[in-house]
């Protein structure tokens, strides 16, 4: 097992593995089927340390704070070590955010070094809000034309001390990552991550999805999310694995991934999972009858085997194909950032792949719970990771109450509102805002948000995510159930109403077999359960860089709709 | 060579026989994630269609933020 019990900080522990597994490979950088950079823990240190002295030289101290706006690539680790080693702070920023909404959290994060791509930051430097970030005073940009015009940037891979740097050791408690769970619609929310957020997280996390020299972790999720900040930098590089980043998410080439490097991980959303187990079952079901009907046996005889515990060896070889697709060393798909469907987690658990699903917020340092598959449970997120206290609070009398989190990997705070921290930490304890029960094994099952649910005039508290489920695979392009007094809140309890949004393929009508078909889903609800009309929304729902749908967003939208016209009876 | 005018009708009959629409049914100015409903993964293959056609390739980050055809021919036309 892991044991950074010795280490203050995440410089520190990353310092000692790029000793420790200095021949082994640690990054593999590749653009669709060409291989641009494989650098080994030791190649990786020789990379880091020259940006680290130039850091150093610069001025930039203790506490100092980078900001890091890029794709999943090699120069996102290796800038991001070199912060860590000269006792920075980073400030990890979602490269799909809007230029203004970059600037707006590069202001608030008091950020005085950017670290940043050229095609970013060619649109940073053109937009307003660039007046409105003084504090930026450094600004390093990566793979930038010979002849561009950088507008007062630097080149990263000029940006080289020429001595050793000095190695800036750090406390636990200070912080290591400033991350923003959200914060773009006017309150930034700041995540204050300690190093001691990370170093316990990544212990308890890698009790039960280790990592070794040999593993291929395939970074997909943007690294400035907690998931893959955690699963696709600290977390391999402080056991010996490799991280592979591909510069173009094709999803051909993102296939390819697999088989071509022997992934032994991969984290995805469930949209993507979702779409994944789309063109698996179109396979399926256009093979012969006749292989159809033995692939159905091998299936079920999969299943058989596996009901208490994965049994990765047996399933690859009763269901050869299919495992060799995935390039036959995969250990699990990690699946995070939103509510994934039980029956795509068990379909691909009926192939013999595990699917890791949790839940986990920024706040309480990536993960809270994981599903440890013994046995696979797919209708929970899971059991409490090592090291994590997880109570309900009032709970109802089906044991539903709000998931509150005690653990050494909560945040410190919310950076800069003190008020807004000790609203959401008291005692010590992270008031999650979501709602769930633990069942008598142990397994949360959550079951929607505190503040968008109704309370029937019977007293039953619905939950949208709870009956989502049941328009699983209905023929729309997308679809999410709102209680329609999150969107038009009314100073009311009684009469609440859950309405179905729906937005429709290309050309579709919202005609009236479609309507039906809504009916028809919605009447096997219990009746209190039961949505009450629909509305359809001519236009993408908002998505988050790791395509979780931003709710609160789609909400806003939604209500400037009319909701005496909106929502369309069934 | 090309001209833009012809690169973006390429663009459109490609765009209209991936998605299986009407020829002409889609216009240079549309926003092809509204007109046809699509989200980011499926314009990632739509994409690849559209390289393979005309024989470049476009980085990721040259059609981050591009949502209507004629820009995204704009962008071929740059590389061709």
């Amino acid at each position: 097992m892991l044991d950074l019990s010795k280490y203050q900080s995440i410089g520190e522990a990353l310092k000692d593995a790029l000793d420790q597994f200095a021949n082994e490979v640690c990054l593999i950088e590749a653009d669709r089927d060409r291989e641009k950079e494989r650098l080994t823990y030791r190649e990786f240190k020789a990379r880091a340390h020259p940006l680290a002295k130039a850091l150093q030289d610069a001025g930039f101290a203790a506490g100092d704070r980078t900001s890091i706006i890029m794709t999943n690539q090699s120069k996102w680790l290796i800038s991001a070590y070199a912060i860590f080693f000269t006792g920075g702070t980073l400030v990890p920023l979602d490269y799909k955010l809007t230029p203004d909404e970059q600037w707006q959290l590069l202001k608030h994060s008091g950020a005085s070094v950017l670290i940043t791509e050229y095609p970013i930051w060619r649109q940073l430097s053109a937009s307003a809000g660039r007046a409105l970030a003084a504090n930026v005073r450094t600004v390093l940009v990566t793979e930038a034309p010979p002849n561009a015009d950088l507008a007062g940037a630097r080149r990263w891979e000029e940006f080289r001390g020429a001595d050793e740097p000095t190695f800036v050791p750090r406390k636990r408690k200070d912080t290591a990552c400033i991350v923003y769970s959200s914060g773009t619609g006017g309150r930034p929310k700041g995540c204050m991550m300690t190093h001691e957020n990370y170093l316990e997280q990544c212990v308890a996390l890698t009790s039960i999805y280790p990592f070794w020299p040999g593993v291929r972790y395939l970074s997909i999720l943007p690294t400035n999310h907690a998931i893959d900040f955690m699963v696709g930098f600290f977390g391999p590089f402080t056991c010996g694995a490799a991280v592979v980043h591909l510069r173009t998410l094709r999803p051909e080439y993102v296939r390819e991934a697999f088989p071509k490097y022997k992934i032994t991980y991969v984290s995805l959303v469930p949209l993507v999972l979702k779409n994944l187990q789309k063109g698996l079952q179109a396979r399926f079901d256009a093979l012969p009858p006749g292989k159809r009907k033995i692939f159905n046996a091998l299936v079920a005889i999969n299943k058989s085997l596996t009901k208490s515990r994965p049994r990765p060896g047996i399933s690859r070889r009763l269901l050869k194909q299919v495992h060799e697709a995935f390039g036959g060393e995969l250990r699990a798909i990690i699946v995070g950032g939103a509510f994934t469907e039980p029956q795509t987690l068990q379909f691909f658990y009926d192939l013999g792949i595990a699917v890791a699903n949790g839940y986990g917020l920024t706040e309480a340092g990536t993960a809270i719970t994981v599903n440890d598959l013994k046995p696979f449970r797919a209708d929970t997120v899971g059991k409490p990771l090592p090291g994590m206290e997880v109570r309900i609070v009032n709970p109802a009398g089906d044991g539903v109450g709000e998931v509150f989190v005690r653990s050494k990997t909560v945040m410190s705070g919310y950076l800069n509102e003190p008020e807004l921290t000790a609203e959401t930490i008291v005692n010590g304890w992270l008031m999650t805002g979501d709602l769930g029960r633990i069942d008598q094994s142990g397994h949360l099952q959550l079951t929607g948000r505190k503040k968008n649910m109704i309370v029937t005039e019977e007293g039953k508290n619905i939950y949208p995510e709870d009956i989502e489920t049941v328009f699983e695979s209905l023929p729309v392009k997308e679809f999410c159930v709102f209680a329609a007094n999150y969107i038009w809140p009314k100073r009311s309890m009684v009469g609440e109403k859950l309405v179905l949004v729906i937005h429709l393929e290309p050309g579709q009508q919202y005609s009236e077999e479609l309507r039906r078909d809504i009916n028809t889903r919605n009447n096997r609800l219990l009746n209190y359960k039961r949505i009450h009309g629909v509305v359809v929304l001519e236009e993408d729902f908002p998505r988050t860089a790791s395509l979780k749908i931003k709710r609160n967003i789609l909400a806003e939208r939604l209500a400037k709709l009319d909701n005496a016209t909106a929502i369309l009876p069934l | 060579m090309r001209t833009l005018e012809q690169t973006t009708q390429e663009v459109l009959d490609l765009a209209a026989k991936h998605f299986r629409l009407p020829a002409g049914s889609l216009a240079p100015a549309d926003d092809f994630f509204k007109k046809l409903g699509i989200d980011s993964l499926q314009t990632l293959e739509m994409l690849s269609r559209i390289e393979n056609h005309f024989g470049i390739e476009l980085p990721d980050y040259e059609v981050q933020g591009v949502n209507d055809f004629q820009t995204l021919a704009e962008r071929i036309q740059s590389r061709l």
